[in-house]
């Protein structure tokens, strides 16, 4: 494949990404910050991002696995995930944790674990999506190409 | 605190968000900011020179300080008290972020003296607009 053939199954599915509400425009801050002198800041932020959730929904499956919940500590583990979520864009991640977060103010045991499924689901989504999207950013460069920056106004 | 006009503003960036640091970093450093980050209030304090740990010789200036308001141990709002209650410290502009935009939180915050209040996620133009108050505060 070409690379302008490549260029262009990539900005068809970066855009899917945006069109199906996985990313959100945050995204594109993380991008526009990537440059010549920083041209491997979105695969660091993202795998920044990838480490740290992991932990906190291993955190969050032994807290919640507990005879008697600690509510706050759930709670403090999902602002987290929620936060980094909303920094690199991960939209619908971002929005599970909001969800979660009012559950947990209720100390809603079974509304909890469900929502923790929801969020690992998202995560795991997201997590798919970025590694295709950033595998494909690999290819482009590999073959000598440059990436191409999404438009907004889609 | 005496600055060269055309020098590199030093900003120290508290977040307990490992994340949140990364991204605060690269825009500040974007807006040709040197950066600092801390991980915690205390960790910042110590740094500031008004912890219980500070090394004799080891206060370094800063320019301006940008802080989360939810941080586990000491809040971002306790630590702006700290700051303003400093004889040393209490003209360095403050700035919060939170990703809560609580109208109560955010006058709390004015009222003890931060310069600005930012919601998360911070950017581009969030950073532009504080290089420029802090060039302003600068002059």
């Amino acid at each position: 494949m070409e690379v302008g053939q490549m260029q262009r199954r990539l900005v068809d599915y970066t855009k899917s990404l945006f069109m199906e509400g996985f990313l959100d425009a945050q995204f594109l801050q993380l991008q526009q910050l990537q440059d010549e002198s920083n041209p491997d800041f979105v695969v660091e932020v993202v795998s920044l991002f990838f480490d740290d959730s992991e932990k906190l929904l291993n955190d969050l499956t032994m807290a919640l696995d507990q005879p008697n919940v600690d509510f706050k500590k759930v709670d403090a583990h999902v602002h987290q995930l929620k936060g980094s979520s909303s920094s690199i864009g991960a939209q619908r991640v971002k929005n599970a944790c909001i969800a979660f977060r009012s559950f947990c103010e209720e100390q809603n045991i079974d509304a909890t674990l469900r929502c923790l499924q929801q969020v690992k689901q998202e995560y795991y989504l997201v997590k798919n999506k970025l590694e295709t999207m950033l595998r494909l950013e690999q290819q482009i460069v590999a073959a000598g190409g440059s990436i191409p920056m999404i438009e907004l106004g889609f | 605190m005496a600055v060269e006009l055309g020098d590199e503003p030093h900003v120290l960036a508290v977040d307990d968000n490992l994340i949140d640091r990364k991204l605060v970093e690269r825009l500040l450093k974007n807006s040709s900011c040197k950066v600092t980050t801390a991980e915690n209030a205390l960790r910042a304090l110590d740094y500031l020179g008004l912890g219980n740990d500070t090394l004799e010789g080891t206060v370094s200036e800063v320019n301006m300080i940008i802080t989360d308001y939810c941080m586990p141990g000491m809040t971002g709002y306790e630590l702006l008290k700290k700051i303003k209650e400093s004889s040393v410290l209490k003209e360095v502009p403050v700035v919060i972020m939170s990703s809560e935009n609580i109208p109560t939180r955010i006058s709390q915050c004015l009222e003890e003296g931060a310069k600005m209040f930012m919601l998360k996620p911070l950017k581009q133009s969030d950073v532009k607009q504080l290089k420029w108050h802090l060039m302003k505060c600068r002059n």
